[in-house]
């Protein structure tokens, strides 16, 4: 979650530097790290410049950016980048509506509150797998509870959503949503928590209405969490996998083939290792850029204030 | 705060609302597997099965190997979580103590390693693991979940190492204890709990997991339970509704379980590391 500890200050209430024992208690999990992950990074990295494929007799050579230059006329890779956006922010915004209001409502001291922490784990827990398999059932043209409550309601027969070239996406990203709420919830009202009732007992004396509390006293306290929470959320929801891949895999059509199932098609069903190494490398970069131009503009509008 | 009772009555009305949304899917898989066959092929399902019945469990493990699924899981799980909580262990410890480079190194590291699409990590490992010929291994699964699970590990654990206050340790060593005595009849105890939680939170991570597991492991008698789970789905996407229902209610028992115990270690881990941003 929101991963930005104060380990860079961590040091300073002992300020003591670290002896050379220290080393040793570091190295079993520095190595690991090192060796199946940066490495691994690196070495993708460097894949997305070489025409490696699987099952290839001759060596692999590099190519420069010659996988880059056909990514750039992929209009198939284009559209599942536009989907994966799509879908990220289709996600990540209702997604933090919703917790938000639903953080404030629990911050309350209504009853039957702690049901809907308790049930918030059920989302939070399952695997995503499950999920898919789970909302597969409740979307089922016949045999799911979707259509069938539409039909008892009268508004008609139903469809088969997942299928539906314009309801796919829609389709998914309610789960979507429904699937990273409760952990959004959870996070914003710990920080609620943390918000001194004083300020809002001292702000209702003073004749703020709830609209005002919650602009003046409420928001400036929990905006480095939301921040944060927001900025993760939309990285994980772009790289998304198991969800989409298991609901509709991508289909109908492409129409929900968000970017993480195009490269791994491209990589393990054809073979495309430095193809699909070059997708993840423009993945990151934009994602990189986005994050940048959000974060800054954030953190300004924050300070003017 | 006063609040009126309108007001009130919305907020319940929003509770509820709230409470039906998070709650439905679960219980219309759960009804679905206690359904007969024929109940799920009537066009109009009933969320209550009108003659409930056990043989989807049944057909389920009759129709992929799911109890070898479950026990690779849970190797895969188990072993996973304990390398990880031992290797990460004392390197928290250094990260919560000492101020240095490296701690702001790994620091970033947790922070970046958020962000990368696994496409560009799994090519890469899919190339090494199968020059060591660990493809298609548990072994090879392990060691990829242990790394996976070492940047949150390490985050959970050295909010609980900072939890520990360092002035006790110094009392310790006052008392003429070597560091080593301090840190295991100190530090241990007080540190126990938040071991626990870390290790419980990377089990769950490896449970669940699907990605790493679909790429890595090959055959039906290697897979892990997510893995198994997508074979009801069928080639064609059309599933056996009941056993598919029954199995993946029982894919999420552990992780419920588990995940409940330590729900609230997990929160306050969050809002430790969110207020200090």
């Amino acid at each position: 979650m929101t991963l930005t500890t104060a380990t860079a200050r961590s040091g300073t209430r002992t300020g003591k530097q670290p002896d050379h024992g220290a080393w040793f208690l570091v190295l079993p999990a520095l190595i690991p790290i090192l060796v199946l992950s940066v490495g691994p990074l690196l070495y993708g990295i460097a894949l997305a410049f070489t025409d490696s494929q699987s099952g290839r007799t001759q060596p692999t050579e590099w190519v420069g950016l010659l996988n880059f230059q056909d990514l750039l006329h992929d209009t198939l890779f284009w559209d599942s980048f536009r989907i994966g956006l799509l879908w990220a922010v289709g996600v990540t915004v209702p997604q933090f509506v919703l917790a938000l209001g639903l953080a404030l409502l629990l911050n309350q001291n209504l009853r039957f509150r702690w049901l809907a922490r308790a049930l918030a784990i059920i989302p939070w827990a399952m695997p995503e797998v499950v999920v898919g398999i789970m909302w597969r059932l409740v979307y089922n043209p016949d045999a799911g509870i979707l259509n069938e409550t539409i039909r008892n309601l009268g508004l008609g027969d139903g469809r088969d959503w997942l299928s539906g070239l314009s309801t796919a996406l829609p389709a998914v990203i309610l789960v979507g949503v429904w699937a990273g709420m409760p952990q959004t919830t959870v996070a914003l009202l710990a920080g609620l928590q943390n918000t001194p009732d004083e300020l809002h007992e001292a702000a209702a004396i003073d004749g703020a209405g709830a609209w005002r509390r919650f602009r003046t006293v409420t928001w400036p306290a929990l905006k480095p969490i939301a921040l944060s929470i927001t900025a993760l959320n939309f990285i994980w929801n772009f790289n998304s996998f198991a969800l989409v891949y298991v609901l509709t895999n991508g289909g109908p059509g492409g129409r929900t083939r968000l970017p993480m199932l195009f490269a791994y098609e491209e990589a393990f069903r054809y073979g495309q290792f430095g193809y699909a190494a070059a997708m993840g490398c423009v993945m990151v970069a934009v994602i990189s850029v986005i994050l940048a131009v959000y974060l800054v503009g954030r953190l300004r509008g924050g300070e003017e204030k | 705060m006063r609040t009126s009772k309108p007001a009130r009555a919305g907020q319940y009305v929003a509770l509820l609302c709230y409470l039906i949304f998070i709650a439905f899917p679960f219980a219309w898989l759960i009804s679905t597997a206690f359904k007969p066959p024929r109940e799920l092929a009537t066009l109009h399902p009933t969320w209550i099965p009108k003659d409930p019945t056990l043989q989807n469990f049944r057909d389920a493990f009759d129709q992929q190997p799911l109890l070898h699924a479950a026990l690779n899981s849970l190797i895969a799980a188990v072993s996973a979580a304990l390398i990880a909580v031992v290797i990460a262990t004392p390197m928290a410890y250094v990260m919560a103590r000492h101020r240095s480079k490296l701690s702001t190194a790994a620091t970033g590291w947790v922070v970046v390693s958020q962000a990368f699409p696994f496409v560009l990590i799994i090519i890469p490992l899919f190339l090494i693991l199968k020059n060591l010929y660990l493809i298609n291994s548990l072994p090879g699964l392990i060691m990829v979940y242990v790394v996976w699970s070492l940047p949150f590990a390490l985050w959970m654990l050295v909010g609980y190492v900072r939890a520990v206050p360092p002035e006790l340790e110094e009392a310790a060593a006052v008392d003429g204890a070597s560091k080593l005595r301090t840190l295991v009849s100190v530090t241990a105890p007080l540190l126990a709990p938040g071991l626990v939680a870390t290790a419980l939170f990377a089990f769950i991570t490896a449970w669940n997991e699907f990605f790493f597991a679909l790429v890595l492991l090959k055959t039906p008698e290697k897979q892990t339970l997510p893995v198994v789970l997508t074979h009801f789905l069928g080639a064609e996407g059309v599933a056996d509704l009941g056993p598919l229902a029954a199995a993946a209610f029982l894919a999420t028992i552990p992780s419920l379980v588990i995940f409940a115990i330590i729900q609230k270690r997990i929160t306050g881990g969050m809002l430790a590391g969110a207020v200090k941003s």
